[in-house]
């Protein structure tokens, strides 16, 4: 019997969820153990580091990473297995734009580490200690704090994408089986539909033409009607700015679009176009009446780049101020 | 400091101006034609209505290596297509806080309404906005993309001195 091709699946900073979105499978995750070898799981399977070491380079047909990348042990996995894997997958929206760790890209290394080891409200230290990557005395070598989060593809080379916080899992079996195929999409592909999420949103037919806005409503401040399109309602909805395939999931839960799967191919940065939509819309002609509409969006970083701000043009926080 | 040194080496600010067909691109003709002299700072690209201005086009000038954005178009109730500077202004203002927010100086982006008479506000308007920027520096992005990725770079060198400890 021919061996069967052999997949590693791995994670960077992720919370897990991509992890689950595997298992989300079900039973059809016997299909997949039935067609391929998975080499490396860490999640699930006790392989370690040197297990991945002695596969032979470009010895994996796929690597499906997720999780962005913020430390150096995370870089020198994501490198290996981009040596040992003939396709590397972004897995989910912290691989494939830096996602929700992503968002700590407004603030410097060393905010966070104050904040973290001093100032948060949970933290005793008296001693102000700090990790350091190594103490010189013979003790464990941590790895390095990088000085902001990255993408996968900022790091390693790319093949393919699979969007989405996490992916469905229905996308993944289509992967799965695009790859086995042996017939590849153009590399860099997003492996899902290249339509907006409005075109397969179930409140379609209840967008208007043209909306009008004298305020936006976050999610918790207003009661949001079951049938009509979150837009109409003054909720701002990613739907517009983001690819659909996921289902709508979020719209079906009575929840806007956050826009975790990422801009179409015809979208560089995600933010900036939700930007455009949203602000474009508001109702007031005179300075004053627009900032005090869109003073109701109290974070338009972290709203519009909810998952993507590494992946954005300006990917973070610029210290440029005087 | 960068700065200094960068102006040392013949730094000039580099700002990108979107100007509107009808308006703006037409005031900064008529100072050429005019010929009035401002700052050679600007690179004009025409396009047809400042509403036109996809926010796209700003963060990737300013990606590029653009040290300001200039915009300029038609004076309210006055655009061509009656309402796309109003479309502009609302982007203008949720981007400048947008900006603000991922810590770009205000003073490298601008709007400007300067109707196809206006070829002097051109000129002051472009003047006044080189000295600004001249005054903050260059704001590099290019360059610091490639400074950010340098961090990575070090654990190629770590690694490799591990191999070569395991050799030696």
């Amino acid at each position: 019997m021919p061996d069967k091709p052999k997949v590693a699946f791995y994670w960077c900073a992720s919370c897990g969820g991509c992890e689950e979105s595997i298992v989300d499978l079900a039973e059809d995750i016997l299909g997949v153990v039935a067609a391929v070898d998975i080499m490396f799981w860490p999640v699930a399977m006790d392989f370690k580091k040197s297990d991945v070491e002695t596969i032979a380079d470009g010895g994996l047909l796929v690597a499906m990473i997720n999780g962005a990348v913020r430390t150096s042990e995370q870089e020198e996995m994501a490198k290996l297995l981009r040596r040992k894997s003939t396709l590397v997958v972004a897995y989910g929206s912290c691989a494939h734009m830096g996602g929700i760790p992503g968002l700590a890209n407004q603030f410097d290394r060393e905010q966070i580490m104050k904040y973290v080891y001093e100032d948060s409200p949970s933290t005793v230290n008296a001693d102000h200690a700090r990790p350091v990557p190594a103490t010189g005395n013979g003790g464990p070598t941590l790895p390095a704090f990088r000085s902001m989060v990255r993408a996968l593809d900022q790091v390693i080379d790319v093949d393919y994408y699979l969007p989405g916080c996490p992916p469905v899992p229905r996308m993944l079996k289509a992967a799965i089986g695009t790859l086995l195929s042996g017939k590849l999409p153009p590399k860099g592909t997003v492996l899902g539909p290249d339509t907006g999420l409005c075109e397969e949103c179930p409140r379609k037919e209840t967008k208007p033409a043209d909306l009008s806005y004298t305020a936006f409503h976050r999610p918790h401040e207003v009661t949001i009607k079951e049938e009509k399109c979150l837009l109409a309602q003054g909720v701002v909805c990613m739907g517009p700015a983001t690819r659909g395939g996921c289902g709508a999931q979020c719209i079906a839960g009575n929840m806007p679009c956050t826009g975790c799967f990422g801009p179409t191919s015809r979208v560089r940065d995600q933010g900036a176009k939700i930007l455009s939509a949203i602000a474009s819309s508001v109702a007031a002609k005179d300075t004053e009446g627009i900032d005090r509409t869109l003073a109701t969006i109290p974070d338009p970083v972290g709203t519009f780049y909810r998952y993507g701000l590494p992946g954005s043009l300006l990917r973070r926080k610029i210290a440029d101020h005087n | 400091m960068t700065t200094t040194a960068e102006q040392a080496n013949g730094w000039e600010p580099r700002i990108v101006a979107f100007f509107c067909n009808w308006c703006t691109y037409t005031a900064a003709d008529l100072a050429g034609v005019s010929r009035l002299r401002h700052a050679p700072n600007a690179r004009i690209i025409r396009v047809m209505c400042s509403g036109r201005l996809d926010p796209q086009f700003v963060l990737d000038a300013f990606a590029r290596g653009a040290d300001g954005v200039l915009v300029g178009g038609c004076h309210p109730g006055d655009c061509h297509y009656m309402e796309g500077n109003y479309k502009a202004l609302r982007r203008v203002r949720l981007l400048e806080r947008m900006l603000d927010g991922m810590g770009i100086h205000r003073d490298r982006f601008r709007l400007e309404w300067i109707s196809a008479s206006e070829g002097e506000k051109v000129k002051t308007t472009i003047n006044d906005m080189v000295a600004r920027v001249r005054a903050l520096g260059p704001l590099a992005l290019p360059a610091k993309f490639a400074d950010w990725d340098r961090e990575m770079d070090e654990l190629e060198h770590a690694v490799a001195a591990q191999t070569e400890d395991v050799h030696a």
